[in-house]
């Protein structure tokens, strides 16, 4: 379904992703970890078109939608949808406005700049903004949300766009443990009752480890861990962030859960041993 | 959306939600319509009124329209020959209008930055004055540079210095509006935290402030030189000098030289096209700078 090859987006002199392979099969939830631009970003602005790739291929059902141009680009963004750290709302509209934007590309462009959207429209943004369990927010204006709700508004945008894969860019990173939980579950919901692909980066070792089904390791731009959420042990992740003994996870995670699981307590009692 | 599984408890709930925001939508709607209509009515009333009280009228005087810059271009390119010439010949006078517009916009904006910090709100020295410096800036900005420069040339008598001043007042009020405008949205949280060790009020501003709006000033700045630039070229019309008074005698000569008129047309084009090449080369160093 996903073939990523040999990606490589180059900045200046610095290469922010280095010939990154991987492919998937399904509708997977994959997370991609890695610290602070290690290139999971850049590579999902890459997927959504947001950042043009220097070389390589992304081949979504054998299209290679990085050799799009113009419309055709557009076309794929619209069935690409796209998850942000920041929401990325347009804030002075209304809620329900902001998640029929998921479907502008499919109308024209004059009735959507005066803000006319058809009965169906409306209603398929309502009924999408119930089924996220914030319907009653459908009027205001998307900047008196708090930062959770807007996230839900977000997803529900991108729900909107009915898309084959969910972008994900640190949807979570914004937000309060609570908050936190509930996009998450939002997310895998979405990915286990419809059937799509959600590619998420994570910043967190616990929310990879309880939500995906994969987890791509990321430094430097290129690819240094690819398995499942068990797979990922303590000394795979010091690996993936270039950290040393002192590193301990359990000292930043943000689980709303007390670090109760055995890989918690096994990094928190190395902690005890280490101090 | 293909299956939108939702309990059945709160369907009453929703089929209220969905009904206001409908409701919503049609009422939003018409007003837009309305508005549309407004704004139709009161384009083709205005021009309306416009034509009828215009000499000649609109629709008969739009084919003359061209007639001047067909009559200039026409006899420029008859007088190709003397064009380099006349360019040659403009050249002082276009550095008296360029000199007079740089000396007018950098005095303009020292008392712009002036007026700006004094009349922001949670910037102002003495915040109980804050409407009386943005009332010297508004008083400033109303009074057109021509009315200013008939004026002082009446007392001082013709010459640059009356069309520096005329168009230094000006920018000190327009720059005066932008600027303090700019230091609405600057970040209050380095200005506290310069006064938690105890900095004076202009030390907040100098080192708080002015590196959080100095790209929005140049910027702003460098744009208002070239409108300074066309200013002093009209003051030039009323006797203040430089290229504006060249490009006068060029005209009201009328047939004849209108091939000087064409390349003064020409150096003022090329002016401006030059400085703006300029300040957006330097206001991109500046805002991307760092990389």
């Amino acid at each position: 379904m996903l073939q990523v090859e040999n990606v490589t987006r180059v900045f200046g002199q610095k290469r922010a992703v280095d010939n990154l392979s991987f492919s998937v099969d399904g509708p997977q939830f994959v997370g991609i970890i890695g610290r602070s631009g290690a290139g999971k970003s850049t590579f999902l602005r890459m997927m959504n078109r947001l950042t043009d790739a220097t070389s390589g291929r992304i081949l979504v059902d054998g299209r290679d939608i990085l050799a799009l141009k113009g419309a055709e680009a557009r076309g794929w963004q619209s069935h690409c949808a796209m998850i942000f750290q920041q929401f990325n709302l347009v804030p002075r509209l209304d809620v329900a406005s902001n998640v029929m934007h998921g479907v502008l590309n499919r109308r024209s462009t004059l009735r959507t700049m005066f803000n006319v959207w058809s009965r169906e429209d409306i209603l398929r943004a309502l009924d999408i903004l119930d089924r996220l369990g914030i319907a009653e927010q459908a009027p205001k204006r998307a900047e008196a949300l708090s930062g959770g709700q807007q996230q839900r508004v977000a997803i529900a945008r991108a729900l909107m766009q009915d898309p084959q894969i969910i972008l994900a860019d640190e949807p979570i990173a914004s937000l309060d443990p609570m908050n936190a939980q509930i996009v998450m579950d939002t997310l895998k919901r979405i990915n286990v009752e419809d059937g799509r692909m959600v590619i998420a980066n994570l910043h967190t070792l616990d929310t990879a480890r309880q939500y995906c089904d994969r987890v791509i390791g990321m430094r430097d731009g290129r690819m240094v861990f690819d398995g499942t959420p068990a797979q990922l042990t303590t000394d795979v992740a010091r690996e993936i962030y270039g950290a040393d003994d002192s590193f301990n996870e359990a000292a930043t995670s943000t689980s709303i859960n007390r670090p109760d699981d055995s890989a918690a307590v096994a990094a928190l009692r190395e902690a005890a041993s280490l101090a | 959306m293909t299956d939108m599984t939702r309990p059945a408890h709160d369907l009453t709930g929703l089929d209220a939600i969905r009904h206001d925001y409908l409701r919503m939508t049609r009422q939003r709607q018409l007003y837009t319509g309305v508005l549309i209509l407004v704004f139709i009515v009161l384009m083709v009333a205005g021009f309306d009124t416009a034509d009828s009280r215009n000499a000649g009228g609109f629709w008969e005087g739009l084919n003359q329209i061209f007639d001047f810059p067909a009559d200039v271009i026409s006899e420029a390119i008859e007088k190709a020959a003397n064009l380099p010439g006349h360019i040659m010949g403009a050249l002082p006078a276009l550095i008296e209008t360029i000199n007079i517009a740089a000396v007018a916009t950098l005095i303009g904006c020292g008392f712009g930055t002036l007026f700006a910090v004094l009349g922001t709100r949670g910037l102002a020295l003495w915040p109980a004055l804050i409407p009386v410096f943005r009332r010297i800036t508004d008083i400033l900005r109303a009074i057109p540079e021509v009315v200013i420069a008939l004026v002082l040339i009446f007392v001082m008598g013709g010459g640059p210095v009356p069309a520096m001043v005329a168009i230094a007042l000006h920018t000190a009020g327009a720059m005066g509006k932008l600027f303090s405008e700019v230091n609405e949205n600057v970040d209050l949280r380095p200005v506290e935290g310069l006064a938690s060790v105890g900095a004076n009020w202009s030390l907040r501003i100098w080192l708080g402030v002015f590196p959080q709006v100095l790209p929005n000033y140049l910027s702003y700045g460098l744009m208002r030189l070239e409108v300074n630039i066309r200013a002093s070229a009209i003051l030039g019309f009323v006797g203040a000098g430089g290229i504006g008074y060249e490009l006068r005698n060029a005209m009201t000569f009328g047939q004849g030289r209108f091939d000087e008129a064409a390349a003064i047309f020409i150096v003022l084009f090329v002016t401006i096209v030059v400085v703006d090449q300029i300040s957006s080369a330097v206001r991109h160093k500046l805002t991307h700078g760092g990389q």
